[in-house]
């Protein structure tokens, strides 16, 4: 079982990144959850999405997760979030900031002992550069697929692509770019 | 004609876009709403497949729940495949027309999605909905993820409306939990899933202007006992109606449903017994808690909570191994034992092991449900057993917050 939690802002397109990873996910013959925890959550207000992700059928429905990986999307909940809650030895963390990841780890007490365990990402950078507007949720899966080397770069981007298949090609171009751009710059 | 609708084998989607696929084909006639959280995605998914041509039929918008079910109402007895969501306040709010649906005999599927009821205001999912609807002539039958909530839906359609039950179905899923959580599920194709609810049958339908009937008739003393007694038959014989719906539905699928669920029974010295989502989470703790400590644990769901399965209860409760059992209750009782409790301690009464029964309240307004707790709870069973007599009150809340609050001891030693 690979357990992931978000940390987002409403709006920032958690819930629909957390739906498309576990639509790729599902593809590949495993069984998927992808959920959040919001109700009456107004845009802009700090939010968890979470995935669970199995060779099993997941009959697991407690909210609380021990994660494995836990995505902050949004540059500030890195400083304002229990980003670190639940967590386990084996936890890995990748944190969307322009900042260095030097520079991040030695102002977040938390993460001082998980040095090898952050990775560091620009999501919201290049979003704007690619997407036009600062939309972190594909960008991260990118990194993810870095970090956690669950499948090729090529195999999500073309499975990902189906995900997008609603969107016009100009909009799923600029995904497949991000991800990309993700997955090369995560550090 | 409507278009056919491009599905791949596994989709993923929570448990109200499963539900609103389900009543796209179903190919339902009229869908009378106003929607309401956390539901609200199954009826506007039903108005996207009209106004994009995947369905042949018509969404009336209305002023109220009250309305909405009097719409489907009107729309039943004109003749047509009727279905609307609600949860909470609107489920509440129908709770009068509801009755209506019933005595008048029209099988409408109604898709609850379960929600905590007010006051205070809450969104969240328990069954209070569910609890208040269980006198109201109605077939409940309970999904407890995705896959269930797409499959019964499905299977719901083809109860009500079979010439020997008419009656109207509830079909219940948990709020947020099963309702806005995605998971695998595998669609039937559209053909395949229409052929299995198949042609809807009107009976006695408004429209059929060369054979005047009267809907909705007054009665008194002297028929209106006899017309509820009648409707209790349908309700119990409709049982084998279910069965036969599950049955069909294993062979076309492989998934198989059942009026009581039991999990781990055949050698379980203590049970829990419970609805909705969180049975998937007691069965995956019963699992843990016998490869961690030996304990048989097993666990019973009620798939369908009206009519009640008083003869599956028991039969899952009739284990020579069996010594305790919890019904957890995900409503508030209101001043008395939890109602799944009381129905339960009734069929279990007429059992030969009588096991111990205790009360657990749990979840309400969405509190969640945790593995370990649900362990802690397996295992103070076991300590009832071990001790031969129940050792805490008989009715406890989980959960909660503040001071441990129960009631009720046993005078069994």
């Amino acid at each position: 079982m690979v357990e992931i939690r978000w940390h987002s802002r409403a709006g920032q397109g958690a819930v629909t990144g957390a739906k498309g990873l576990g639509s790729v996910v599902a593809t590949t013959g495993k069984q998927v959850q992808a959920y959040a925890l919001y109700g009456s959550a107004k845009r802009g207000a700090a939010m968890n999405a979470y995935n669970r992700i199995d060779d099993e059928p997941i009959t697991n429905q407690e909210t609380k997760m021990y994660p494995d990986y836990v995505f902050v999307i949004d540059p500030a909940l890195a400083f304002t979030d229990d980003i670190t809650k639940n967590d386990k030895p084996e936890t890995q963390y990748i944190i969307t900031s322009h900042l260095s990841k030097e520079d991040l780890i030695a102002q977040i007490p938390a993460l001082q002992d998980k040095v090898e365990r952050t990775h560091v990402v620009d999501c919201m950078q290049i979003s704007l550069d690619t997407i036009g507007r600062a939309m972190p949720n594909t960008p991260v899966l990118g990194a993810f697929m870095k970090v956690s080397k669950m499948y090729e770069l090529d195999f999500f981007l073309e499975n990902m692509k189906k995900v997008l298949s609603k969107f016009p090609q100009k909009i799923i171009d600029a995904n497949m770019e991000a991800i990309t751009r993700a997955y090369n710059e995560v550090k | 004609m409507a278009k056919e609708f491009d599905l791949n084998e596994v989709e993923v989607w929570d448990g109200n876009y499963a539900a609103s696929q389900a009543l796209r084909q179903a190919q339902i006639d009229v869908v009378a709403a106003y929607p309401i959280t956390p539901s609200t995605p199954i009826v506007e998914g039903y108005g996207s497949y009209v106004a994009n041509g995947y369905i042949d039929g018509e969404f009336v918008m209305v002023e109220s729940e009250h309305a909405a079910m009097s719409g489907c109402i009107g729309a039943a007895a004109a003749g047509g495949r009727v279905a609307t969501a609600t949860s909470s306040q609107g489920f509440a709010l129908m709770a009068e027309v509801l009755y209506q649906a019933s005595g008048m005999r029209l099988p409408i599927v109604l898709t609850v999605v379960n929600r905590a009821l007010a006051s205070p205001l809450n969104v969240r999912g328990d069954h209070s909905d569910m609890y208040l609807g269980r006198d109201s002539g109605w077939i409940q039958i309970d999904a407890f993820n995705a896959q269930e909530a797409y499959d019964l839906a499905l299977c719901a359609f083809k109860i009500g409306e079979n010439q020997s039950v008419r009656l109207p179905v509830m079909m219940h899923q948990d709020g947020f939990t099963t309702s806005h959580k995605a998971q695998n599920v595998y669609p039937l194709k559209d053909d395949v899933a229409y052929k299995f609810v198949g042609d809807y049958v009107p009976v006695d339908e408004m429209l059929d202007f060369t054979r005047p009937v009267t809907h909705g008739a007054q009665t008194e003393e002297d028929w209106h006992y006899e017309h509820k007694a009648k409707q209790h038959k349908a309700l119990m014989d409709s049982r084998s109606v279910i069965d036969e719906v599950f049955a069909e539905f294993k062979k076309l699928t492989g998934r198989e449903y059942k009026r009581v669920e039991t999990y781990m029974m055949e050698d379980a010295e203590v049970a829990l017994v419970l609805l909705g989502s969180s049975v998937e989470s007691a069965v995956l703790a019963a699992k843990q808690l016998r490869e961690e400590e030996g304990i048989k644990v097993g666990v019973v769901a009620p798939r369908c909570f009206r009519p009640f399965p008083y003869d599956l209860i028991r039969e899952a409760l009739d284990v020579p191994s069996l010594k305790a059992v919890c019904c957890m209750d995900k409503s508030a009782p209101g001043g008395a034992m939890g109602a799944l409790f009381n129905e339960v301690s009734a069929a279990a009464y007429t059992t030969s092991s009588r096991p111990m029964i205790t009360n657990y309240i749990y979840g309400l307004g969405g509190r969640d449900f945790a593995i370990d707790e649900a362990k802690r709870i397996m295992k103070e069973q076991k300590a009832h057993v071990d001790a031969g007599h129940i050792t805490t009150n008989i009715q406890q809340f989980s959960g909660l917050r503040g001071p441990k609050l129960g009631f009720y001891e046993t005078r069994r030693s």
